[in-house]
């Protein structure tokens, strides 16, 4: 599913951080092409 | 907005074509508004997805469709201490919701 | 030699329902469509009793345990507290009339003109408060005549001040093309200033110290003072420990996110143990940026703007008394830069080692304060339940170490968390607002220990994609040897 996608992450510092998801789908063959963290408060 | 923004420009740019978006917040409530949010845009709120639906596939990093396709140990290493503390099976339900909802758009 | 000890706390809030449109997203929002947003956002303010009598409120001033707020019927807004004082053994809510004339009394440069009509309205009812009364307030006095400020206003990028739905007076910018001298900057500048002045004004009467006792004082507020040369690269620690007399003290700031007042408390707690300086307060002044932040979510629900405060808190960190609580700093969590992007790894870092270093497992720590902004506030607008979050990621390290079965960690967020009280001023929130309750607590012989746990967003700034976070338990004084 993930392999030779591009990828657009919005994780949560206080869930799946942005570049730890990063690292997942970077490991399945996917190309990050934008990588966030968002802070909800 | 600023998210329906990054996502506009990043279609202008490349084309709807192979992109995926995946979610990271744990509370389902926060991971459904930041998905609708950016594929189907809200309709209650002027912003540059204000009426247009990119379509673009959303799934939760916490998905077993996408824990399957991720290394096992680079998962457990990232991610898989946040199953424990997040509820994967209301996340699970809620985006495959969203997706069925997206592709009747 | 001992660890320091955290002496006294105070803690204030300021109701500033008038400046909520000066926050940063009601500001945009306005600007988008003043006609519909403004009368919407004016229209969903609290009166200062409404805001005084909320529970959440109630807790951050040192009149209810967080753990009351478990057993209270939520919407905690639609259950006001009978009979609720604008006092606390903390601190207190001051009303905006008093936040108006502390914020001309804070204002060296004759940046903010009150109307002569209004003005000595405000500055009577500071005096009516007892730790201003014998202040010395003829500049809040003086007034302006109303045709100047209007002029002001008009032509000159001066911010009205509000009071009763009319102009009674207005924030001057200092300077024509410098962005970081503009009114707003200035006027939330001003409002860390005031609001961390009275914090601190409390601080060294709940300690009941003379001003010029203090010798360091380490501000963590928010704002970004400076001009256009090194934006954000001033301070506000002189400033809040001019105000209130601190006449022997120095200082400076420390900002790092939401991990400011952890930082600030860890650097005091080294001078002191360094033995360079002895009673070093930690001061924080509340984020007029942050006013009314979620409040689309609250709007849209129908319930009141519940982000009309601004908070401030400050600490007394000495040298051990043999009986206040201790800071143990043989175990601060760190976040490293090389601690990994993974929420486990960070969480190892901020709860597991220090508490591998102490001998002790998770269950072992009375209570645990981590981010602690009201959940009434977040949850409304999509944000989620920040505290309970990381309660829950708490509890998860037990089960890892199986000191814990999953379905205990329920129980767990029970017994060692709490509810989210603190108002969403940033950094007013991480952790710290349990910090008054733990002495109390510990002082009393209720609770050994408490873990304060802060988190930072560092990513905010776009210079790095890393978060921050700091840890540190706070434990009985094992008495004087």
């Amino acid at each position: 599913m993930l392999k030779g996608k591009k990828v657009i992450i919005f994780g949560d510092r206080d869930g799946v951080p942005a570049p730890a998801i990063e690292k997942c789908v970077t490991a399945a063959g996917a190309e990050v092409v934008f990588a966030a963290t968002e802070c909800f408060v | 907005m600023e998210k329906q923004t990054i996502i506009k420009k990043l279609v202008d740019e490349r084309g709807v074509e192979d992109l995926v978006v995946v979610i990271g917040a744990v509370d389902p409530e926060v991971a459904q508004v930041t998905a609708e949010t950016v594929t189907l845009g809200d309709p209650s709120f002027a912003g540059p997805l204000a009426g247009v639906s990119l379509r673009l596939p959303v799934y939760h990093i916490l998905e077993s469709e996408v824990k399957n396709d991720i290394p096992q140990d680079v998962y457990e290493e990232q991610a898989g201490f946040m199953e424990i503390v997040a509820d994967t099976e209301t996340i699970s339900r809620k985006f495959k919701e969203i997706r069925e909802k997206i592709t009747q758009v | 030699m001992p660890d320091p000890i955290i002496k006294t706390c105070s803690y204030i809030l300021a109701h500033a329902p008038n400046f909520v449109r000066y926050g940063s997203k009601p500001m945009r929002e306005i600007a988008d469509d003043p006609d519909a947003v403004l009368p919407s956002i004016e229209s969903h303010l609290r009166t200062f009793q409404e805001a005084v009598a909320y529970a959440p409120n109630q807790v951050y001033i040192g009149n209810l345990h967080p753990d009351r707020l478990n057993d209270m019927e939520q919407p905690w807004y639609g259950h006001p507290l009978e009979g609720a004082s604008r006092c606390g053994p903390y601190g207190e809510s001051m009303p905006e009339d008093e936040l108006l004339a502390l914020m001309k009394l804070a204002d060296d440069f004759d940046l903010v003109w009150l109307d002569k009509e209004t003005a000595p309205i405000l500055s009577g009812a500071l005096r009516s408060n007892p730790l201003w009364k014998d202040s010395d307030l003829k500049k809040v006095d003086a007034g302006m005549e109303r045709g100047r400020i209007d002029e002001r206003i008009q032509h000159h990028g001066s911010l009205p001040l509000y009071r009763d739905g009319r102009v009674v007076g207005c924030v001057h910018r200092h300077h024509e093309q410098d962005d970081t001298l503009k009114a707003h900057v200035l006027m939330e500048n001003l409002l860390a200033k005031t609001s961390g002045a009275l914090a601190l004004t409390h601080l060294l009467n709940n300690a009941k110290l003379r001003p010029d006792e203090i010798d360091f004082i380490l501000n963590c507020s928010e704002e970004a003072v400076g001009d256009r040369y090194n934006r954000g690269g001033g301070g506000l620690a002189k400033a809040i420990g001019e105000m209130c007399g601190c006449a022997h003290a120095t200082g400076c700031d420390i900002k790092a996110f939401c991990v400011g007042p952890l930082y600030a408390i860890l650097h005091a707690a080294a001078l002191v143990k360094a033995g360079l300086f002895q009673r070093v307060a930690v001061v924080g002044g509340g984020s007029m940026a942050k006013l009314g932040m979620k409040f689309k979510g609250h709007v849209s629900k129908g319930m009141p703007i519940l982000e009309d405060v601004l908070g401030g808190l400050a600490f007394l960190v000495t040298g051990n008394d043999g009986e206040s609580p201790i800071i143990r700093l043989d175990s601060i969590g760190r976040h490293d830069i090389g601690s990994g992007s993974s929420q486990q790894s960070i969480m190892e870092s901020l709860v597991l080692k220090p508490l591998d270093k102490l001998g002790k497992k998770v269950t072992e720590v009375d209570k645990y304060a981590t981010e602690l902004q009201n959940p009434e506030v977040t949850v409304p607008a999509g944000s989620g339940n920040v505290p309970l979050t990381n309660y829950r990621m708490i509890g998860a390290l037990g089960v890892l170490r199986k000191e814990l079965k999953r379905e205990e960690i329920d129980r767990f967020v029970m017994d060692h968390g709490m509810p989210g009280f603190s108002p969403t001023q940033g950094h007013i929130p991480a952790a710290v607002p349990f910090l008054g309750h733990a002495i109390d607590a510990i002082r009393k012989g209720e609770m050994e220990n408490a873990m304060f746990i802060a988190r930072g967003s560092l990513f905010l700034g776009r210079m790095t994609q890393l978060s921050d976070g700091l840890s540190f338990l706070l434990e009985k004084n094992p008495g004087k040897a």
